[in-house]
């Protein structure tokens, strides 16, 4: 079973987004790191840049696979986590403890289209 | 009926065919309908025996013209050691592809580890791959890689100096795509740096430069590199790998990409190819250069061994979204250059620079003394020049009476180019293969004809 905090706000593709004042924290959930498997490489976005929800803004690299970040929510980057960068596998160890970014200037409809805890699980469930 | 090359037997054929419950073999054909069906055989000869196509080559071999070459524009007639054949010709190098049952292939993942060694050490860059099919490959995945390095961009700039094949192969890469290359202009035979800022826009990757250049001359390159990292571009040099051993390097201009191809180092003329294209990157590019990287590891008894790395980037892990469509080397020429290199170790290397060098500018030198003849521009170059005629009827008469003295003069660029404003340009290469008398001879020509 999967682990799924509860104040945290989640997309279909299996990204968390915590809001913090004027910065949203993005990363990605338990159930994407568990099937990722072994995390080798973050790459992390340009700081300063405005990416769109949905647009393709960071690669996490497993053992097995090359999975594309899809940006959860529209805006701008204001910190990549680089805590990450060498050491990935922080993201296996514990998902929620580490971002991959920072956005701040957010477009908050985005953030509230988002699943809740309750709504992610039972969409884990359809899967 | 039993073929040279198909094993099975007419019992064979039965066999398989009652398997799955046929008569004949053209009952697999039968849903493609009658009229995409050939209904009379192929149209060609009964073929010849081994004999006669032996004949019919010498035949053709026998129209060659034998000359002593000065001839350059990218492919070169430098000394290769006789290692570099016999070691190549062994067959468990000459059957071996590039590495797809990888760690089965030891002795070629080794290799490979080597090249991309020396590589490294010529360029002075972090990490270079297991090589392109040519440099005008190389040069068009450095675009793809500026063009995926740089968010919303599409825009490649490449100078106007860069060789006119290689710059053809841009072009084509470009085409029917949303990318662009767009022409850094020339002066006075260099790029033109001091437009660079202005030429930077918004949908800028990258710059693409050649040195030596199409001309055979070598570029400047001071400050382009901060100037090109300030709009947040990237910077790709494409040399001559020997023309490193006294160039200043791709890392020591600030390069995040060096390129070239390695005709120079091992391989023969042979009309052209094939070739081998050299790739190496700053460590920030490590995920993004495109093909196969090999890397060196230990098993798990703790022994040495090479492996192939970094294997996500590659498009049979990350799919559509691969940095490259690359998924093979040019295994058997980088193994030629591999061993060259090793064979010459990097004084040898240094040396061929330096006499291709020293005997370039001694023609150049004594060329440039003659009436009708002139040296343009005033820049430096290492083993290749652009002379420039007076008149077109001096020059086809002085490529004429060196071809009879049989010597191959140099090459015309606008053979290369088709440009009118290139008709009067020879352009003479002289390796260190080219002996003291064979450049005597070719000035002994030159001043008959130029007197």
């Amino acid at each position: 079973m999967s682990k799924i905090v509860q104040d945290l706000r989640y997309s279909k593709d299996h990204e968390w987004v915590r809001i913090e004042g004027e910065k949203a924290y993005v990363g990605i959930t338990d159930h994407a790191q568990h099937e990722l498997g072994e995390i080798v490489f973050v790459e992390l976005p340009p700081l300063g840049e405005r990416y769109a929800k949905g647009e393709e803004i960071s690669t996490v690299e497993s053992v097995k696979a090359a999975s594309a970040i899809l940006n959860p929510l529209e805006g701008k980057v204001l910190e990549a986590n680089e805590d990450l960068d060498g050491s990935p596998e922080l993201i296996n160890e514990d998902c929620y403890a580490h971002h991959l970014y920072v956005l701040t200037d957010c477009k908050l409809d985005d953030y509230h289209a988002l699943m809740d805890a309750k709504g992610y699980e039972a969409y884990l469930n359809t899967l | 009926m039993v073929y040279p090359y198909i094993p099975h037997t007419e019992e064979d054929r039965k066999m398989m065919l009652s398997s799955i419950g046929l008569q004949s073999i053209d009952q697999l054909f039968e849903g493609l309908g009658e009229e995409l069906q050939l209904s009379d055989s192929v149209p060609i000869s009964h073929g010849r025996t081994e004999d006669e196509v032996q004949r019919m080559i010498d035949s053709i071999a026998q129209r060659n013209v034998r000359g002593i070459p000065f001839l350059g524009c990218g492919c070169y007639d430098h000394i290769i050691p006789a290692t570099v054949k016999s070691l190549s010709s062994l067959p468990s190098f000459v059957t071996a592809y590039t590495p797809y049952q990888a760690e089965m292939s030891q002795g070629l993942l080794q290799a490979i580890y080597e090249f991309q060694s020396m590589i490294c050490e010529i360029t002075g860059m972090d990490v270079a791959n297991a090589s392109l099919y040519d440099g005008s490959h190389a040069a068009s995945e450095a675009a793809s890689l500026m063009i995926g390095a740089k968010r919303k961009s599409s825009t490649v700039l490449v100078s106007s100096t860069i060789h006119p094949f290689i710059l053809a192969v841009l072009t084509t890469w470009a085409k029917g795509t949303d990318r662009t290359i767009r022409i850094l202009k020339e002066k006075e035979g260099v790029v033109d740096l001091s437009i660079l800022d202005a030429e930077l826009d918004e949908s800028c990757a990258g710059l693409i430069v050649q040195s030596p250049n199409r001309y055979g001359l070598l570029e400047d390159y001071s400050s382009v590199s901060e100037t090109l990292h300030s709009h947040g571009c990237l910077f790709a040099i494409l040399s001559d790998p020997l023309s490193l051993a006294i160039q200043k390097s791709q890392a020591e201009w600030g390069a995040d990409i060096a390129i070239g191809d390695t005709q120079s180092l091992g391989l023969t003329l042979a009309f052209g190819g094939p070739s081998c294209g050299y790739m190496a990157v700053t460590e920030s590019l490590m995920r993004r250069i495109p093909g196969r990287i090999v890397g060196a590891t230990t098993d798990a008894q703790g022994r040495r061994g090479f492996t192939l790395t970094l294997q996500a980037r590659e498009q049979h892990i990350k799919r559509e979204r691969a940095t490259s469509n690359v998924c093979s080397n040019q295994a058997l020429a980088a193994l030629m250059t591999t061993i060259h290199l090793s064979s010459l170790g990097w004084s040898g290397m240094v040396e061929a620079a330096n006499q291709s060098y020293a005997k370039a500018h001694y023609l150049a030198y004594h060329l440039a003394q003659l009436p009708g003849i002139t040296l343009i521009w005033d820049k430096p170059f290492w083993c290749e020049f652009p002379l420039v005629f007076s008149d077109a009827k001096k020059m086809r008469k002085f490529l004429q009476e060196l071809r009879n003295e049989g010597i191959f003069a140099g090459v015309r660029l606008a053979a290369l180019t088709r440009q009118a404003k290139d008709e009067l340009v020879l352009l003479v290469a002289v390796t260190e293969k080219r002996s003291r008398e064979e450049l005597e001879l070719y000035l002994a020509a030159a001043r008959r004809v130029m007197k």
